[in-house]
């Protein structure tokens, strides 16, 4: 009898000793899946490596049993039907999921769902209910920027829009959040719109053409790989160079910080960093641990300032983009934000 | 010791190689071997299947049809944007482009067009279109098609019932009835065709009419399995057809296809994905193990197939 309560007190404070290492211990077993239909640019690259990085730790320090990455050949909703209904049947206890549909997905979703796996959907979200959605807010991305030139310009000025690929949602909403900036704070106008296509090359030329018939530029308002080919137009014009909003690509950070170096500029660069599916991650994680958690969630921005500028360039690849990983407490702060 | 007919020999490749599949999927994921894995293995092959007899049909006459895969994704798109709502319209719809498939095998006919550019044209046409109905995914499957593609049949899971049946309609369809014979006779000698009194015409048209009934099946399929539709949904239809009716025991020319066999070929490429990816094969290896699969079996049937001569 003295034996056995000495153990169980002993137990209890190896319990106490361990328990930050093993306060998880709830998910140690389970086997988190990443579904992802396409492996083809620098952004997806740097969302496996990601990936890759944070859940071998993850699973180095015993909080999940293994993490795997699957990409399907082809980028074919059915093809990546297939492939979940092959992690149903490999027992996966969590999918996390970048669709290359929205809805071509629901059934295969459901199955698993009904299989009792959490599906967490991720950048390509599917509407299939039973499935988590991390979404990225590209309205207040927008909105987001007229703000902060708020602050940087109180007294307002003109701006110049550079939009992204006609037709595409993304653009739409993140024009929508602009606009809606501009409202709040009519101080702003909106002298000039192109589309930059989110390629410096494309904005450089759509920019200069617009230039001349435009008045004095206050400020440039973007959607993320454009920034640095507007501040080409502009010098290549010699018209004084406006607060150009950035969008994290490392050309576009190399150009700030010389700037910035030679003349104090000053401005902020905003995108969405690849590394959210290892927040997708930690929310399957929380999710399997038995955390409630709401369907929608929406990704943080990945928003660097003057101060954070050198440090963010240091860890960005030449000809990538600014990332970042997340840890489980991010994802714990953004299922918190959601309630 | 009865000898096998050509019939049966030609029907053994396929069999044997998506027997060999199952088994090795089976110890691979034991998990597999149950009703609910069945029908998870097999439920996205009841589309491919249907697609593929589609192919099969344009095959017999000699043809190739390169817009299965965009056909079949404007059918998809029909189904999941007009049939809950409007299933009128819908069927109207489905029977209108089922008649353009008609028109285009008479066009091919008559000016003794070749079928691939022919078909590669309209797979823009089916595209755009299907675009047109569907600009963004969406639409969704009608409550009774939902209910049948993912009815919970006794015993045996629906996908590997779906797939038996399709195999046996196209079988007496193609092997048994008059206008199969015919059919198939157009691919094997047209002129002899139109000297028993036929008219080759109308036969063609009938065999590309009959192909786009199915491939319509197959679009229809897909939604009641996905539960909506995608303008680009089954894009890879077009190739996995084709490899699907090789497989089963098809020939490009000679009016000599196989309905059985064509449904095993679609079973078994769609166990193919599900087996390298099981092996945990990295998926920049996948097309090529996969094209590695496919280059196997027919290796073996050209062995066979000169021990047949």
């Amino acid at each position: 009898m003295r034996i056995r309560s000495m153990l169980a007190a002993s137990a209890a404070i190896f319990a106490c000793a361990f328990s930050p290492l093993t306060a998880h211990a709830d998910t140690a077993g389970k086997k988190i899946a990443l579904s992802n239909n396409y492996a083809g640019n620098s952004w997806r690259q740097a969302m496996l490596t990601s990936w890759d990085k944070v859940t071998k730790e993850a699973v180095k320090a015993g909080v999940v049993a293994s993490a795997d990455a699957f990409t399907t050949a082809e980028n074919q909703a059915t093809e990546q039907a297939a492939q979940i209904q092959n992690m149903i049947l490999q027992g996966y206890d969590a999918i996390v999921l970048n669709a290359a549909s929205p809805t071509a997905l629901n059934g295969a979703v459901k199955a698993a769902c009904d299989a009792g796996i959490v599906v967490v959907s991720f950048d390509g979200i599917v509407n299939e209910p039973c499935a988590w959605r991390i979404a990225v807010d590209f309205k207040e991305m927008g909105r987001s920027q007229v703000e902060y030139l708020s602050k940087r310009l109180p007294k307002g000025g003109n701006l110049l829009e550079v939009r992204g690929l006609a037709g595409v949602f993304v653009d739409d909403e993140i024009s929508a959040g602009i606009h809606e900036g501009v409202k709040q704070f009519p101080q702003f106008k909106i002298v000039g719109s192109v589309h930059g296509d989110w390629a410096q090359d494309v904005a450089q030329r759509a920019v200069a053409g617009i230039l001349p018939s435009l008045p004095d530029i206050a400020a440039v308002v973007t959607q993320g790989g454009d920034g640095y080919g507007a501040a080409q137009a502009f010098e290549a014009a010699k018209r004084p160079t406006p607060v150009i909003i950035m969008g994290n690509r490392e050309d576009e950070l190399q150009w700030w910080k010389k700037q910035k170096d030679a003349s104090g500029y000053e401005t902020m660069s905003v995108s969405i960093a690849p590394g959210v599916s290892t927040l997708a991650f930690w929310v399957a994680q929380q999710i399997l641990d038995g955390k409630q958690v709401k369907k929608d969630l929406t990704v943080p921005f990945l928003r660097i300032d003057q101060a954070t500028l050198e440090e963010n360039l240091k860890t960005t690849q030449k000809g990538g983009v600014a990332n970042v990983e997340y840890s489980q407490a991010d994802a714990q702060k953004v299922i918190a934000e959601a309630k | 010791m009865t000898r096998l007919s050509p019939q049966a020999i030609r029907l053994m490749i396929p069999v044997l190689s998506l027997a060999v599949l199952l088994a090795a999927v089976f110890w691979l994921q034991p998990r597999a071997m149950s009703y609910m894995g069945m029908n998870l293995l097999f439920n996205l092959a009841v589309p491919i299947a249907l697609a593929t007899i589609a192919q099969m049909l344009v095959i017999a006459v000699n043809d190739l049809d390169l817009s299965i895969g965009t056909f079949v994704s404007f059918s998809a798109c029909v189904t999941a944007v007009y049939l809950p709502t409007a299933p009128l319209v819908a069927v109207a719809i489905l029977l209108g482009a089922i008649c353009v498939y008609a028109l285009i095998g008479i066009l091919i006919h008559l000016r003794d067009l070749p079928s691939i550019v022919v078909t590669l044209g309209m797979s823009f046409v089916w595209g755009g279109l299907a675009v047109l109905i569907l600009p963004s995914p969406g639409g969704q499957a009608a409550g009774w098609l939902r209910a049948l593609m993912t009815a919970s049949t006794p015993f045996v899971p629906l996908a590997i019932i779906a797939s038996v049946v399709i195999a046996v309609v196209a079988h007496l369809l193609v092997m048994r009835s008059t206008l199969g014979v015919a059919i198939r006779g157009i691919g094997g000698n047209a002129r002899s065709v139109a000297r028993a009194g036929w008219s080759v015409m109308k036969i063609k048209a009938a065999a590309y009419a009959l192909s786009a009934f199915f491939s319509v099946l197959a679009g229809m399929a897909l939604v009641g399995v996905t539960t909506s539709a995608d303008a680009n949904i089954a894009l890879r239809y077009t190739l996995l057809s084709i490899a699907g009716v090789i497989l089963g025991g098809g020939e490009f020319v000679g009016g000599r296809v196989s309905p059985v066999g064509a449904v095993i070929g679609a079973l078994t490429l769609t166990l193919a994905g599900s087996f390298l990816s099981f092996l945990r094969i990295s998926p920049d290896w996948q097309i090529g193990a996969q094209g590695a699969v496919l280059i196997i079996v027919l290796g073996l049937r050209l062995l066979l197939a000169r021990r047949e001569a």
